[in-house]
């Protein structure tokens, strides 16, 4: 009989992604609904210490799986060992963060364990007949809500929606080791190298904030103001696909149906109409500000805040007035 | 080089859409339908190696018969053969019946690459590519936007879009690759290719074609269902900031800290 909640407890430079205690937060609430523990899968080099962290966190059990061949993520090597434990702990639930390797290991996943997994989820609950997952589709168009049937129910959450666990201090889980036997078959792909853009990490899916720039940016040397109202605020910058296919700036990005769905707690868009598909990618933001010079622009209807006037006037104003705020 | 790309037709980005009266889809009337976008990549890229290196492109779609509409754009395109799964037994499945359908018919096409989107941009499961790589024991590499195929045609690198980062990925060939944005810039059917594809004969298989039980596939054989779905609305404050812009700018930074309180 199936049996509790695991969560992959994703690590990333020696830290837990936030992600992971947002896992840890839904994942405690729904193991303690069923009774039931919460177990963690953590894979990784040298990860041991974040075990501490995890049962911090409200984690019950950790799967440890600590080896030199697991230090860069590769899909068959973590698909297998994410397997074994699964197959250890016998979970009911299991949920990834829908992250960069969430995304490409849990479809993976589900597929080897033959089970269910619904992407990409905003919120989970159990019903009368098991796990409920809420998705948006359609790149936010449309919410759906899933059921499942059979064990593990697998779920992909969406980072930024759920809110982390609470950190409470002297708590600890058990730690179970897990030995890592990798086959051939294991070891297909490797990672050969690692791009780390210039200046910023653009995450724009963890972005609590973010200022996007359309196609009233007029050209690419204006992203400039765009940066520099995102730092003041210590957000991120998005641009609306109009800008993006201008090759104004890179796809990463892109918010909206061909690029990023983001839920950040507040949302700029700045000389942005306000397309069908780029408000699919960003209605659900917590607070969303409009500065368009066309009062007709769609982006209104879906805005807390609006400006109509010159973006070239509004947005530097703004960053004084913010740096102004920030520093008093 | 013998090349698969998978294929779906889905509603146009810029379509609006309805939920149906069942709350279980979408109502499709008044929709135009495309080929998914990511998917083009994957045309595009599967076309391209082609040119490069010879072979063929067989592209693959799974679908109602308005399916047969992508596979069509992609013969326009270039692609040489055109595999449509159409059947009853195959319609409401989830990503993970697609992929057993689609695994299956991969199983009688000989491939030494396999090109998909990364997601279709109506059910946004991104599911398709991995679990059909996981079905065909294949590796694979997601999100892709930029893929060297070696001269051998035994083994590949590819540059995969991570959180903030780009990694390189090398693989031994066959793999399965999902195309991102940026891979390439998808070309316009020709019009010569476009008469062409009209007179090209498809492939149409069936579960039981494909060897597949009706309880493997479709509704039947998803591991999840969809129990409702509905149009979000979210209540707006839509207030207008007046003023000349250090005005308006200085009450809206006022707004966003005293009213929303979020920054």
């Amino acid at each position: 009989m199936a049996q509790g909640v695991l969560i992959y407890a994703e690590a990333r430079e020696g830290r837990l992604r936030r992600v992971t205690l947002e896992l840890a937060g839904k994942g405690a609430e729904l193991a303690a609904k069923r009774g039931e523990p919460l177990a963690a899968a953590l894979l990784g080099s040298g990860v041991e210490p974040l075990a501490k962290v995890l049962g911090e966190h409200g984690v019950d059990v950790v799967y440890l799986a600590d080896d030199p061949a697991l230090k860069d993520y590769t899909t068959d090597a973590y698909a297998r060992v994410m397997t074994d434990i699964t197959r250890a702990a016998g979970p009911a639930l299991l949920f990834l963060g829908a992250t960069a390797i969430g995304r490409d290991l849990a479809p993976r996943l589900a597929a080897r364990l033959g089970c269910g997994l619904a992407s990409d989820c905003v919120a989970l609950d159990l019903g009368a007949d098991g796990l409920r997952a809420t998705r948006p589709v359609f790149a936010g168009k449309v919410v759906t809500e899933v059921g499942f049937k059979g064990s593990p129910c697998v779920a992909t959450v969406r980072p930024n929606v759920l809110p982390p666990a609470a950190r409470q201090e002297g708590r600890a889980a058990e730690v179970r080791r897990v030995t890592v036997t990798l086959d051939a078959a294991d070891r297909r792909t490797a990672v050969a190298e690692v791009i780390k853009a210039a200046g910023e990490v653009v995450d724009l899916a963890e972005a609590d904030i973010i200022v996007s720039g359309g196609r009233g940016m007029k050209g690419p040397e204006n992203f400039g103001i765009i940066a520099g109202l995102a730092k003041a605020l210590g957000g991120a910058v998005g641009a609306s696909r109009a800008a993006v296919d201008a090759g104004w700036i890179e796809h990463s990005h892109q918010v909206g149906q061909t690029g990023k769905t983001v839920s950040p707690t507040l949302y700029i868009a700045c000389g942005i109409s306000g397309s069908v598909q780029h408000l699919a990618g960003m209605s659900s933001s917590k607070c969303i500000v409009a500065v368009n010079k066309d009062p007709e622009a769609a982006i209104f209807k879906v805005a807390d805040y609006g400006i109509v006037g010159d973006l070239f006037q509004v947005v530097p104003a703004l960053t004084a007035e913010v740096k102004r705020l920030r520093e008093g | 080089m013998n090349i698969v790309v998978c294929v779906k037709n889905v509603p146009d980005t810029e379509a609006r859409i309805t939920v149906a009266p069942d709350g279980k889809g979408i109502v499709e009337e008044g929709i135009t339908f495309v080929v998914n976008p990511y998917d083009e990549y994957a045309i595009e890229e599967a076309l391209r190696i082609k040119e490069r290196v010879g072979g063929t492109v067989t592209v693959v779609g799974l679908g109602p018969e308005r399916a047969k509409d992508a596979l069509r754009t992609a013969l326009a395109m270039g692609c040489d053969e055109a595999v449509h799964l159409c059947d009853e037994a195959l319609a409401g499945g989830d990503a993970q019946a697609a992929a057993r359908a689609l695994a299956a018919a991969l199983k009688g096409i000989p491939h030494d690459l396999v090109l998909c989107g990364k997601q279709a941009v109506d059910d946004d499961s991104a599911q398709v590519g991995p679990a059909l790589a996981e079905l065909l024991g294949l590796p694979q590499v997601t999100v892709v936007t930029k893929l060297d195929i070696d001269e051998s045609g035994k083994c590949a690198r590819a540059r995969r879009e991570m959180d903030g980062f780009a990694e390189v990925v090398s693989t031994p060939l066959p793999a399965v690759i999902t195309a991102q944005k940026g891979l390439n810039e998808p070309r316009f059917p020709s019009l010569p290719g476009i008469m062409k594809a009209k007179r090209k004969e498809m492939k149409v298989l069936t579960a039981a074609g494909l060897g597949l039980d009706a309880g493997q596939v479709g509704a039947a054989g998803s591991p999840t269902t969809v129990l409702a779905m509905s149009v979000p609305s979210r209540a707006r404050r839509k207030c207008m900031v007046e003023g000349e812009p250090p005005d308006a700018a200085s009450k809206l930074a006022g707004l966003l800290r005293t009213e929303a309180k979020v920054i």
